[in-house]
């Protein structure tokens, strides 16, 4: 069975070299990009207004995707000046709903955001896939028979802000969707009644489920922080309920603090995705999972002095070392006794192109920052601006060519910015 | 080499450069996707035409009309796809786009040369040493004289017959570029040492020709035969038109070539004087340097290799007009001109220098 199997794989292979050296799928998305395999896409369906500044797109995605867990993200990619940036949203619509489509609510408050806003209908999208543990327990994924919801009695806390409501309504419509809502209270913050996302949605699912419990607090009005003493009061048995919390900054801060209080026993935190809030494992409650918004891009500082580099990539240690403003990244790494890959250390042939893991870099014959993780530089004509971490490429080409020019082009600090 | 004010020449040429690149966006990704769509379509559509023949053999007026077009548009999308595509995303133009599908550390080309080869035999050797003597292995590709600075020798009598071969069968002389022969006959290189690029090339090679020449035809079933036929003049269309268009680039009358000793602490305006001495221009339609991938603008390409190709059209009047102001030499001439030089140099070459004609 399993040798008939790969000698069908292998005669798809086979058949798939006519399109070589592209993929049968590069034709197929001329006619419908939807069907294509090669790169996930999505068509936008729809867009709806929410709330002041905020829209739902619908999206289609295209073949391959694969469905996600309520409370997950996805990335999501569009072209701005033609370039591609991506950024990560989470899903706002339970896995659950008919049609294939997923929604993300995204509220314009950056360059990403501002584009998606401006899509038009029929407009494509790139897409990643749905990714993150900030999800519900399994056992409240699945349809649970309602006797045994009410002999586990599994009770839940939602504490959100702003647009961090997202990914918690996709876990609250999933649960109504399939009639299974446990004890819930959700604690959200606004700044009015009006920028409420999904308010009147939210509202109604409190009234058709008496065991939502919703509480919405607009800051404009209620000045209040939030601490511990002030959660003990929305919601006083919070100690026993696992919370999912999603917001800005400034809120996680405060809620962390609230759950690390000494009072309370040492609270678990579970953080999502990177692990980087895990506390005492020890204390078993209250568990709280936290996302985050994403991690804020590097800011060039207006007197970029060099920085510390990081060069990461396929050396079996990374290194670091410090580096000016004006010296090419790739002579930074030859003097740190690396050998990146490189080629006409002029910036014309690409050969020494690594990826930029985080920070900021400058290109020399531009003045430009380059700050977006992901992007490819020439290493040959960038220098560090504040801190770097690179992921460079060692292995050697052949033939490494030495250049005349290489030393007036990049070298002497009259052509560097 | 002239000797020209190269630093404030540089500085132009660089404010060129800068301004251009700053004015990438929405325009120039549409551009390449169309054009992307187009090559993808037409080669689909030739495929489906020269398909759409084979049961009007019996017609022959009809079918040799039908399997024609279709050939044509085979052939042509292969150009476009070689040309403006290939060679232009491979350089890195697009890569500014950050789209993982339209990229140069991803793109592989419809060519019988792996895509990581032909970045090092071209980007990195013949457009960091452009016209170099002994090092730019573009002057005369190691197998003709096309500068009679290269000492005569008895082989370069058949170079006329080579030359034709070469037309001919272009993907497979860029295919094996990357391999240094000389290195090799000299004894610096063994055969060991390239027997992971000859096997790059026959991993590539055999992908391609069995495309070609094997599944296409295979899906015609009885047909077998005239698919064969026709995408060999496919190819051969490719190959024909490629070779006269890079051909054009460095071998007209008027382009220099130099030697290591000249280019010794080159400045970056030096570079530049450079690239546009030794590079030559093809005057033309809006269509005609499409399909020469606007290496009839080899120009603007050398001086900015990177800079996407459907800009060189508005850069080469701006830099024509600076090399005017430093009264360097711009060599530009109709496709008739480019190419009718060339091929005679290859054939005057063929033979030694007389003499007398050396003196006069």
């Amino acid at each position: 069975m399993k040798s008939v199997a790969s000698i069908w794989s292998r005669l798809g292979e086979v058949a798939s070299l006519v399109a070589t050296p592209l993929l049968p799928s590069h034709y197929v998305e001329l006619l419908r990009p939807l069907a294509a395999t090669h790169a996930r896409q999505a068509r936008v369906e729809a867009i709806r207004d929410e709330a002041p500044g905020v829209k739902t797109l619908v999206l289609r995605p295209g073949r391959g995707w694969r469905a996600h867990r309520a409370g997950q993200h996805v990335r999501i990619g569009v072209a701005i000046d033609g370039r591609l940036v991506t950024r990560t949203y989470s899903i706002s619509s339970p896995p659950e709903r008919r049609g294939g489509c997923i929604d993300l609510t995204v509220k314009a408050q950056g360059r990403v955001s501002n584009a998606l806003h401006a899509l038009d209908l029929g407009a494509f999208v790139t897409l990643g896939v749905p990714s993150g543990e900030f999800v519900l327990p399994q056992a409240l994924e699945e349809a649970m028979p309602h006797g045994e919801l009410v002999r586990m009695r599994p009770r839940v806390l939602f504490l959100t802000g702003g647009s961090g409501v997202t990914p918690v309504v996709a876990m609250l419509r999933s649960l109504a969707l399939r009639a299974a809502m446990p004890d819930v209270v959700h604690v959200h913050y606004a700044r009015t009644a009006a920028d409420v996302i999904f308010g009147e949605g939210l509202r109604a699912l409190a009234v058709d489920h008496p065991s939502y419990r919703w509480i919405e607090i607009h800051t404009v009005a209620d000045r209040r922080r939030f601490d511990a003493t002030r959660l003990a009061a929305l919601v006083p048995d919070w100690q026993v309920r696992e919370a999912w919390a999603c917001g800005p900054q400034s809120l996680l801060d405060a809620i962390g603090a609230a759950y690390r209080a000494p009072d309370h026993g040492g609270a678990a935190l579970h953080a999502t995705p990177d692990g980087s809030q895990a506390g005492p494992v020890e204390a078993p409650r209250p568990r709280l999972h936290v996302e985050r918004f994403r991690a804020a891009l590097a800011v060039l500082p207006p007197n970029a002095s060099g920085g510390r580099v990081r060069f990461a990539g396929d050396a079996p240690q990374a290194t670091e070392v410090d580096a000016d403003a004006t010296t090419p990244l790739l002579h930074v790494a030859e003097r740190a006794g690396l050998a990146p890959r490189h080629g006409c250390r002029m910036g014309i042939c690409h050969t020494c192109d690594s990826t930029l893991v985080a920070g900021c870099v400058r290109d020399l014959r531009t003045g430009t920052a380059i700050d977006e993780p992901g992007a490819r530089i020439q290493i040959c004509v960038c220098a560090a601006a504040g801190d770097v971490e690179l992921a460079l490429v060692t292995n050697p080409v052949r033939n490494p060519v030495r250049n005349p020019c290489a030393e007036p082009l990049c070298g002497t600090p009259e052509r560097n910015v | 080499m002239m000797t020209i004010d190269d630093e404030a020449f540089g500085r132009e040429l660089d404010e060129l450069q800068r301004t251009t690149r700053a004015s990438l966006g929405a325009a120039d990704r549409r551009y390449i996707q169309r054009v992307i769509r187009t090559q993808r379509a037409m080669a689909l559509g030739g495929r489906a035409l020269i398909f759409a023949s084979l049961p009007l053999l019996p017609l022959p007026p009809l079918f040799f009309g039908v399997i024609g077009a279709g050939t044509a548009a085979l052939g042509l999308s292969k150009i476009l796809e070689n040309m403006e595509i290939g060679h232009n995303v491979i350089h890195g133009q697009w890569d500014w786009m950050n789209d993982p599908d339209i990229h140069s550390s991803t793109w592989e080309w419809d060519n019988v040369c792996p895509a990581d080869q032909w970045k090092h035999s071209h980007n990195v050797v013949h457009h960091t040493w452009t016209n170099v003597m002994g090092r730019d292995r573009d002057v005369g590709y190691e197998i003709l004289r096309v500068t009679e600075k290269q000492p005569w020798k008895p082989a370069y009598l058949a170079q006329p017959l080579y030359n034709a071969l070469l037309a001919l069968l272009f993907q497979w002389g860029v295919a094996m570029h990357d391999i240094d022969l000389g290195a090799l006959r000299r004894g610096d290189l063994a055969l060991a040492d390239v027997r992971g690029q000859l096997a790059g090339i026959g991993k590539k090679a055999g992908k391609q020709l069995l495309k070609d020449y094997v599944l296409w035809p295979l899906l015609a079933g009885p047909w077998f035969l005239p698919v064969v036929l026709a995408n060999l003049v496919a190819n051969g269309m490719r190959n024909l038109w490629s070779y006269a268009i890079i051909f054009c680039g460095h071998f007209p009358d008027g382009a220099q070539t130099f030697s290591e000793a000249e280019i010794e602490g080159e400045t970056r305006g030096g570079w530049y004087l450079r690239q546009i001495l030794g590079s030559c221009n093809i005057t033309g339609s809006r269509l005609f340097h499409l399909m020469s991938g606007n290496l009839s603008h080899q120009i603007e390409h050398h001086l900015f290799p990177d800079l996407p190709s459907n800009r060189y059209p508005e850069l080469a009047p701006k830099v024509e007009e600076i090399c005017a102001a430093y009264g360097v030499p711009y060599n530009k001439g109709s496709f008739a001109r480019q190419l009718g030089t060339t091929l005679r140099t290859i054939f005057r070459l063929a033979l030694p220098a007389r003499r007398r004609a050396l003196a006069a």
